[in-house]
């Protein structure tokens, strides 16, 4: 099978502060993304996990061509789009095949424009659409997302949070896209209309073929949906395999005290662990040391001087640990 | 326990083109010194639209129509705007809903911080800054002392909201209003905040609404859960009784949408319906009855919220567990 989509070693650093004209030393950089690779087959499901700020909006970022890599290389159906550098995207061939669902979809949709206008606007600019086939492809994509055609009409500070969340899913999948990028589509929804939109998704999925890249801090979600997930910490990927996989037997220190602190309706848990320590800084990382050392509750002096690399630990389940060595 | 916060009856309109939306419908609750009171519900049930009446932020279209909200001795909703705005971050701190844009996007947010800490937290202008890294490291940001002088764009979702997060623990109000205060955070880092809110409410007796969609957040950090449906608060109860045993037939369908570490999709069951239309003087009784698999012909007689049993208050004709 080929992949419908492939990361090859592609990363992510952004300059702090303004670079001096003949200063000697680069301005410190923070490592937002480093050495990922990962693959998408069409029809796949990939969950993309993580501490909040290791990477994942910058990585879908990427991905969706909102921001050129610092290096290595992005392939969309066998083509190379990452060196389409971002401004020049939007006209791009493949631009309606990648759609991306925001993480806050208040913030994404323009506060003047109503919610018919917010769905309609890829769909006019990407697919050219106008007249009566927009009016019926917004209410088609509407209709999907379980969105009243009544609030069509609604400007996004009339909505409810959950509202606004349905127009963004609307928004992306009106052009009919092969491969969706959700960042937290969930998070703002209630869990009534979260159990809609997942199951939207699957159908959306099984019906049309759709990959999706689904980042989400909710575990539980991403068990449900997802056939691979991908955890990240502080910009690398430290361990990837088939979902239920990595939920029932992690590898990785970090995806252990990830599942660990996953809420229960039960209540909490008795001696629930937490992560002590700061965090390692994303600016200039040693990297000559594991990220994740200094808070992992296992490391030992090997994890001062040396990066673990990304291994296979059982097929198709990688990690990066040394004590998987 | 005293109450810290006690709202009785607000109701709260909309004033819109398409008609008046009555958002809120004699709304009450109250919430104990050091208490964490989850108020959950679905979208548009009214959460933030409450929270925002007690703050005094409603925008210019909403307007209490009646209620008390007492912090104390005060009534906030009767407050004039100078001593509102004296309670304000003061007294009362909110932490919201949408953390990018609470932020302003042309200030660093070490800064930001700085302010809060000056007007309301007992900074001087000498140790400001020193207390709002300490405030970024306490909510688990890493190298605080240079992401001082990042802008909000430069930070990721989840740092943002605990920006916000800092920013309101930075004055020690007596109240908290954490709007969904970790969506956005992985587990690890929720549960890092979590820990301080309740450190803090440990420590100072600061009483805190956990307004959140996850059943489960509640389930491990409040004592006692209100559940909102369409402006109305349907169901009070301890933490662990509203769980098991929920009365109202609304909490329970919330409780069956909740994914669990085991199941599948198939097994989740959305709530049926959607929520009433607000607006108009056409409003059922009960505002779930259009919804509910329960309804009876007596359903559209006035519902008033009454105790069921100590400490469990519902506003149904025909609860569950009670026979018919
Ligand atoms: N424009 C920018 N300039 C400087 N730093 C940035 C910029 N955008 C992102 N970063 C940094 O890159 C890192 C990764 O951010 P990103 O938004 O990708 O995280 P995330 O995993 O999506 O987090 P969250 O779960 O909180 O949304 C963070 O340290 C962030 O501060
Ligand atoms: N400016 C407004 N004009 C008209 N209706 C409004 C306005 N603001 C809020 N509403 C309505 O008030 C109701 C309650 O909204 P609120 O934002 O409090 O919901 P919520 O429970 O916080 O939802 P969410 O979980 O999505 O944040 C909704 O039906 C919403 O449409
Ligand atoms: S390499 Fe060391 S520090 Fe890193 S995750 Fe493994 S044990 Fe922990
Ligand atoms: S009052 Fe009647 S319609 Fe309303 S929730 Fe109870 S049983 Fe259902
Ligand atoms: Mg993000
Ligand atoms: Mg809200």
């Amino acid at each position: 099978m080929t992949p419908l989509l492939e990361l090859d070693a592609v990363s992510k650093r952004f300059p702090l502060g303004r670079r001096r004209l003949f200063a000697k030393a680069l301005p410190p950089e923070v490592h937002a993304v480093s050495e990922v690779s990962l693959t998408v087959h069409a029809g796949e499901t990939v969950g993309l996990v993580g501490e909040s700020g290791c990477g994942k909006s910058t990585l879908v970022r990427l991905i969706t061509r909102l921001l050129d890599t610092t290096e290595g290389t992005i392939w969309f159906d066998r083509r190379e789009i990452s060196g389409v550098p971002a401004r020049f995207f939007a006209r791009d061939t493949n631009r309606a095949d990648i759609q991306m669902v925001f993480q806050d979809a208040g913030e994404s949709i323009n506060p003047r424009f109503t919610a018919a206008d917010a769905i309609a606007d890829p769909l006019r600019k990407l697919l050219g659409l106008r007249g009566a086939a927009l009016q019926a492809r917004v209410e088609e994509a509407a209709t999907q997302c379980g969105l009243p055609l009544a609030l069509l009409g609604r400007y996004p500070h009339q909505l409810s949070g959950g509202q606004r969340a349905r127009v963004g899913i609307a928004r992306a999948i009106g052009t009919h896209p092969r491969l969706l990028v959700l960042d937290e589509p969930t998070a703002a929804l209630d869990v009534s209309v979260q159990v809609t939109v997942l199951k939207l998704l699957q159908q959306l999925k099984a019906e049309l073929g759709l990959s999706y890249i689904f980042v989400s801090h909710d575990l539980n979600v991403v068990r449900l949906l997802c056939d691979r997930v991908v955890v990240m910490y502080l910009g690398r990927v430290v361990e990837s395999g088939p979902a239920q996989q990595v939920f029932d037997a992690p590898r990785h220190p970090y995806t252990k005290s990830l599942i660990a602190a996953v809420p229960r309706l039960e209540g909490a848990r008795p001696e629930a662990p937490r992560l002590v320590g700061d965090p390692r800084s994303p600016i200039d990382p040693d990297p000559n040391a594991c990220r994740f050392h200094g808070r992992c509750p296992v490391g030992f002096d090997r994890c001062g001087t040396a990066m673990p690399a990304l291994r296979e630990v059982a097929p198709g389940h990688l990690a990066a640990c040394h004590l998987n060595d | 326990m005293s109450d810290a916060l006690s709202v009785q009856d607000l109701s709260v309109a909309f004033h819109t083109r398409a008609g008046v939306v009555h958002a809120l419908d004699r709304v009450s609750f109250t919430v104990g010194a050091g208490e964490t009171l989850a108020l959950v519900g679905e979208s548009g049930s009214g959460k933030s639209v409450t929270a925002y009446a007690i703050m005094g932020l409603l925008e210019a279209a909403g307007q209490v129509t009646s209620g008390r909200a007492l912090l104390g001795e005060t009534d906030l909703l009767a407050a004039s705007p100078a001593s509102l705005a004296r309670i304000r971050g003061k007294r009362v701190a909110m932490i919201f809903q949408n953390p990018r844009t609470a932020l302003n996007p042309i200030r660093p947010v070490g800064t930001q911080i700085a302010d809060v800490m000056r007007r309301h937290g007992g900074a001087t202008w000498f140790n400001a800054r020193a207390r709002a890294i300490e405030a970024l490291r306490a909510v688990g940001i890493p190298d605080p002392a240079r992401r001082t002088r990042a802008y909000p764009f430069e930070l990721s979702g989840g740092m943002c909201q605990r920006v916000m997060i800092a920013i309101a623990m930075a004055a020690r109000p007596d109240l908290l209003i954490a709007d969904e205060p970790t969506t956005g955070l992985d587990v690890t880092t929720q549960a890092v905040v979590m820990d301080l809110i309740a450190e803090m409410a440990a420590q100072t007796g600061m009483a805190t609404i956990l307004i959140t969609h996850d059943l489960a957040l509640a389930a491990e950090r409040a004592r006692r859960i209100a559940v909102m449906h369409a402006g109305h608060v349907v169901e009070v109860a301890e933490t662990a009784t509203l769980l098991a045993r929920p009365m109202h037939p609304y909490s329970a369908r919330l409780i069956a949408a909740t994914p669990t570490a085991a199941g599948t999709l198939e097994e989740l069951q959305s709530v049926p319906g959607a929520l009433p239309d607000l607006r108009g003087a056409a409003i059922p009784a009960c505002r779930y009855a259009a919804r509910c698999d329960r309804r009876q012909a007596d359903c559209g007689e006035t519902l008033h919220p009454h105790e069921a049993e100590p400490g469990h208050s519902i506003a149904c004709h025909h609860p569950l567990g009670v026979a018919a």
